[in-house]
Parts: C-alpha cells; sequence; structure tokens
C-alpha cells in the first residue's frame, strides 16, 4: 500500500471503524456504570447543598491544597501534559479545521509555534509520568498493563503529530497517515483502558461531591 | 468455592452500585491518595494506598460487571477473588483504614474510596475475614445489647454520679421533651463528666431534655464491621426509644461515628426517614451561643489547640462550631497545620481502636498527630469524640508526651457564668 492509500484509508474507513467502536464503547461502557443504579439516600440532607455534585465536577480539577506539598511532582506533570494535550487537540489550526468541515464548528487557533511548544511541553510531561511511574514506589505498585498500554495510546497521536508537522523521521504523507491512525486506535481502545476515565470522572466527581454534600461537608 | 466466600462475594454483588462501577474505571493509579492517607504516609508501604485496600472487590467488579470482564470469564480468563485472598485483605480493609475520609477529598478523578471501603467491610465481615476485636463488639451487641458490654445498671451508676456531682437532676425517661441525649460506650465508660456538663449547660439554657434507659448508647459496631443487621438493631433501639418519648430531636453523642451512623447512615438501614432531627452536641451547643442562652465567663489563656474528628468534619460538615465553642472561652487557641477539613485522624476510628492486633500499627500512624500538635506548641489538646480522645490519649502516653486533654462540652460548662450554674 502507497503511504498515499493508507492516508485515504485513514481518513475514510479507519476512521469510520472507529468512531463506530468509540461510540458504541461509550454507550456500553455508560450503561454498565447507570444500570447499576443508586439507592435513594433516605437520611435528611443538610439544606443548601443540592449543587454539591455539579460543583465538584469542577472544583476537583484544582489541586489539592494539603497534598500539593507533598506531591508536587505529580501535579506538575498532570497539569502540564492534560493542558498541553487539549492545546494541541483542540488550538492546531488543521484540527480545527477538521472539526469544521465535519462537526460544523469552529473556533479561533493559537499561533502556531506556540501549539508547538505547548505540544513538546505535554511529550516532555508524557515522558517525565512514565519514568516517574517506573520509578515512584507507590505508581510503579499499582500499575499494570492497562496504564502501560493507555500512556502508549497517548504518546503516539502527540508524538506523530509533532514529527509529521516538523516533517520529521519519515515522510509526510505517511507520518501524517500513522498520526491519523493512532488516534484512531486511542479511540478504539478508550472506552476500554482507564482512557475511559475522561468520561467517567465526571460522573465520580458528581456521586462524590453529592454524597459530601448531602451530609454538609465543605467540598 | 466455601459457603463462607460465596457469601462474603454476595455481599460484594449487593452493594454494587453505579457510584463504585464508576470509581473503578475512573481511577487512574496516580497514587495520590496514598499521600493522603496517614497509613501511607507514616510507613512509606504502598500496600497502604487506599484504592489498592479495594483489590478483591474490583476484581470482582471487573469480572462480573463489565462486558471484557464477562467475555474474559467465559472464556476462563480473568482474575478471581479467593478465600485466601481476603483474608490477606482484612488488614487493610479493616486495621489500616479508620474512614476518615481523607483520601476521598484528595483524588483527582473524584472516586469515594471511603465509601467503597465501608461497603467492602460488608463482604468481608460476610466472609468471616473482619478482625476478631470488632467480631467481639458485634457479638457483644447481639447478646449484651451494647459494643462495650455496657449495661443499664452501669449507666444509670454514672447518671446517679454526675447528679451528685453537679447537684442537677438528671431525667430518665421522661416523655414529651424536646431532646433526647444519647451517649457513645466509650463516653459512658470513661468520660462520664460529660454528661455532668451537659446537664448544666442545659439548665443554664433552660432546655427540656431526657436520657433513655432503653437507648443510652449509640456506638454502633454493626457499622464498624460492616454488617447491617446489627447495625439495624442498633440503630432501631435509639429510632424506638426516640419515637415512643416523643422527642423532637436526639442529640447525637460528640462521637463522630456513632453521628455518622445515627444521622446519616440510621434512616438508611430501616427504610424510612425518622420522626425527629438528629443534631449534634456541638450544633447544638453553637446553636445556643448564637441565641444567647449559653453564657460563659472568662477565658482560659492556656494555649489550646483543637483535633477535628474526622467524622464531625470531613463527613459531617461541622468545622465551624467547635472552634465557635473554644474561641468562646479560650484566649490562646492554636490551630494545627491541616486544620479543619484536612485534619488528620487520630489513628483509632472507624472501629480501628477495638482491633487489638491493629495496635502497634495505630501507634505507628500516630506520629503525624503528634506532628501536628508539636507544631503548636499548646500544652492543651480539645477534641469532640470520646473515641478520638481516648486513642489520642494512649498515643500520648505511648509517645510520653505531656499534652493534656480535653472534651469541648467540658471545656464549655467549665466557663459557664456563676450564677446560673452555680
Ligand atoms: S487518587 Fe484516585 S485516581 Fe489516583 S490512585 Fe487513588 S483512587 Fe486512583
Ligand atoms: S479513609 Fe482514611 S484511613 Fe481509610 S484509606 Fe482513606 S485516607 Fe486511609
Amino acid at each position: 500500500m502507497s503511504d498515499m492509500a493508507l492516508l485515504l484509508w485513514a481518513r475514510g474507513p479507519g476512521l469510520q471503524i472507529a468512531l463506530t467502536v468509540f461510540i458504541i464503547g461509550m454507550l456500553l461502557k455508560l450503561f454498565e456504570i447507570f444500570s447499576l443504579g443508586r439507592k435513594k439516600d433516605l437520611s435528611t440532607p443538610r439544606p443548601g447543598k443540592a449543587w454539591s455534585g455539579w460543583k465538584t465536577i469542577f472544583s476537583r480539577s484544582l489541586p489539592d491544597r494539603t497534598l500539593l506539598k507533598r506531591t508536587f511532582p505529580t501535579y506538575l506533570m498532570g497539569y502540564t501534559f492534560h493542558i498541553g494535550f487539549f492545546i494541541a487537540l483542540l488550538f492546531f489550526a488543521p484540527h480545527i479545521e477538521l472539526f469544521r468541515k465535519t462537526v460544523g464548528l469552529g473556533w479561533p487557533a493559537l499561533p502556531t509555534t506556540l501549539v508547538d511548544g505547548v505540544t513538546l511541553l505535554s511529550i516532555v510531561a508524557l515522558l517525565l509520568m512514565l519514568g516517574y511511574r517506573l520509578y515512584h514506589p507507590v505508581k510503579r505498585f499499582l500499575s499494570t498493563f492497562d496504564d502501560y498500554a493507555s500512556w502508549a495510546l497517548t504518546m503516539a497521536p502527540l508524538l506523530s503529530g509533532y514529527l509529521a508537522v516538523h516533517h520529521l523521521l519519515l515522510p509526510y504523507t505517511l507520518m501524517l497517515a500513522i498520526h491519523i491512525l493512532s488516534v484512531e486506535l486511542l479511540l478504539v481502545f478508550m472506552p476500554f483502558t482507564k482512557l475511559f476515565h475522561t468520561v467517567s470522572l465526571f460522573i465520580s466527581r458528581w456521586y462524590n461531591g453529592d454524597a459530601l454534600g448531602h451530609k454538609g461537608a465543605r467540598l | 468455592m466455601s459457603a463462607s466466600l460465596e457469601r462474603g462475594l454476595n455481599a460484594f454483588r449487593e452493594v454494587m452500585d453505579a457510584p463504585i462501577a464508576s470509581f473503578f474505571n475512573s481511577c487512574v493509579h496516580c497514587g495520590l491518595c496514598a499521600d493522603a492517607c496517614l497509613f501511607h504516609t507514616e510507613t512509606g508501604d504502598p500496600k497502604y494506598t487506599p484504592i489498592h485496600k479495594l483489590e478483591p472487590l474490583r476484581k470482582l467488579w471487573k469480572r462480573e460487571y463489565t462486558v471484557l470482564g464477562k467475555l474474559a470469564s467465559l472464556v476462563g480468563l480473568g482474575e478471581t477473588v479467593s478465600d485466601v485472598e481476603l483474608e490477606e485483605w482484612s488488614p487493610l480493609v479493616y486495621d489500616s483504614c479508620t474512614l476518615c475520609g481523607r483520601c476521598t477529598l484528595v483524588c483527582p478523578v473524584g472516586n469515594d474510596i471511603t465509601y467503597m471501603i465501608r461497603k467492602m467491610r460488608e463482604g468481608m465481615a460476610a466472609a468471616g475475614h473482619a478482625p476478631a476485636g470488632l467480631v467481639e463488639a458485634s457479638r457483644r451487641t447481639i447478646e449484651l445489647g451494647s459494643p462495650m458490654g455496657i449495661k443499664l445498671k452501669a449507666f444509670m451508676a454514672q447518671v446517679h454520679g454526675q447528679e451528685e456531682e453537679t447537684g442537677i437532676e438528671i431525667p430518665v425517661d421522661k416523655a414529651g421533651t424536646d431532646y433526647l441525649v444519647i451517649m457513645s460506650s466509650m463516653e459512658i465508660l470513661g468520660y462520664p463528666e460529660y454528661l455532668g456538663s451537659l446537664a448544666r449547660i442545659f439548665r443554664q439554657a433552660g432546655i427540656s431534655w431526657t436520657v433513655s434507659s432503653e437507648a443510652f448508647e449509640a456506638t454502633n459496631s454493626g457499622i464498624q464491621i460492616g454488617v447491617s443487621d446489627i447495625a439495624r438493631q442498633i440503630v432501631s433501639r435509639v429510632v424506638d426509644a426516640a419515637e415512643q418519648l416523643g422527642v423532637k430531636y436526639v442529640i447525637s453523642p460528640e462521637c463522630g461515628h456513632a453521628f455518622s451512623a445515627l444521622r446519616w447512615e440510621g434512616p438508611n438501614l430501616i427504610g424510612r426517614p425518622y420522626k425527629f432531627e438528629v443534631v449534634h452536641v456541638l450544633e447544638l451547643l453553637d446553636q445556643l451561643r448564637k441565641d444567647g442562652r449559653l453564657k460563659t465567663e472568662g477565658k482560659t489563656d492556656k494555649a489550646l489547640t483543637l483535633h477535628d474528628p474526622c467524622q464531625i468534619v470531613r463527613r459531617g460538615g461541622i468545622v465551624a462550631e467547635p472552634r465557635n465553642l473554644v474561641n468562646m472561652v479560650a484566649s490562646d487557641f492554636r490551630e494545627m497545620e491541616d486544620p479543619g477539613m484536612y485534619n488528620w485522624c487520630c489513628g483509632g476510628g472507624g472501629g480501628v481502636s477495638a482491633i487489638t492486633g491493629a495496635e502497634e500499627l495505630r501507634f505507628k500512624v500516630f506520629r503525624i498527630k503528634k506532628r501536628q500538635i508539636e507544631g503548636t506548641g499548646a500544652g492543651t489538646m480539645v477534641t469532640a469524640c470520646a473515641n478520638c480522645r481516648n486513642v489520642l490519649e494512649e498515643g500520648l502516653e505511648h509517645y510520653k508526651m505531656d499534652t493534656r486533654m480535653i472534651g469541648i462540652t467540658e471545656l464549655v460548662a467549665e466557663h459557664l457564668k456563676q450564677e446560673d450554674a452555680s
């Protein structure tokens, strides 16, 4: 298969397949969770905390003050990677162009050099996260195959995207095809690995905040 | 598969709900919860990572509640939970978790780990892997009606003792009063002056109250061990007594776990809301203060610090109240590092203080409390939980610290305005 044919396949049928698996998988996982239900809490809630679940969805994105001093590296790497990843995903001009074409929604892009730098930072953070996972006793202890696979699945699009933009390592067309394929792989596995936290964390935070709010605990 | 293991796994299945499924799905193995748990921070041992304490429950979830897990088990793959594993996990689920709730506050994806550990205990107990100390407490609850084996006679002796001490009559089984006072086992056994202090405060504030000869104790070992039947029995006793006496409010003892059991778990255990309200004694005292019905005089100039019981602050929302009360009677109140919401556990909550085999570990993790106390330079520590207090006193003793302890209700009572109190 020529580079171009691969690219065309990735853009066409490949994307279709990936999106189908992704959507079905996500729905399945959500059904898995919600079908279990939650018993109604019969105790009288403390007043004025009905929004605690929603609030926690946002507030839990902030670092915990008391933990920050204990485990700064985890926070630093975590934020750098996540913010970088989302900037690269959402504010890189060609990506926005793609969104405009497919879902009809667009927004202003950030300057390419900025996105470029941020992507590099994100890659470095992700590399450090892997190193830290291997080095840190608790993280190493907790880690399973899923953690390393998810790491690779996340690193692939970032790295291939960066290399493609800079015409490094492989011919541009091939690298772009690889980039798109790696995104598709990420989509396919997202519902079935810990990458599913991208969705489920909102549900978890809501349940957590709602339970704490019920008791009037500050969040 | 043994019958007891099957019972345990069934209990796991029973507690499985959408929040737990969501929590297991969300964990990214970042390890942050470990840094929030005193059992990890003080030992450095990764096995005390909160989320790891749930491994058997997670395995069951994976196998039976996820599509991939179900597929894997069909072809004979995937992990199963064994009896040996549950036994191995007992020290993690009981000895090294006080249900303090710190992990729940910090998990970035929002996992309520404490909730899951509490639920997991149901399966552990059903499988026969609850620690002996808690099993004993539950046995005493069934046979004698009290986790510490306190009989009515012993309670009444304390009531009479406090009547003599204060010269105030303590009403017993008086119907139609506003408030019913319940104590924790530890208060009845070790700190009866709590009752005398309340009597003095209530006389000044003009509160109509009573104690009950049917339900005088709220410590709920059923919840700590994870056996709902026993938990329900203990709660029902309080509910029946309160509804028979027709009181408007039940005053929960200072003890945080007793409060949680009565306030939050109780209605769910008996399957309906109460006909009365449960108030924590600190909420009531602070309300009396606001209403001007609690009048004190003078302030101690001794340096005081405050230990926040986990179940009262983190899982009960009572943070400002004890501070208002302490500031009312003390001029040199010093906060610990990480106060209030983030305070560190005494190390003995959630039933841990009843587990004899866990004592060494408990003293080890007390070091964080020791550092907190020493950091304030205060010679006296106030707390609002007799169980915390007992555990703290043992810790202070173990480390030969000369910090004095006092219950917050007693502290306030000591400063009651004389003409009203004498
Ligand atoms: S803090 Fe939350 S996401 Fe991180 S390891 Fe613990 S449970 Fe998992
Ligand atoms: S509830 Fe407290 S003691 Fe239990 S695992 Fe969480 S932080 Fe540790």
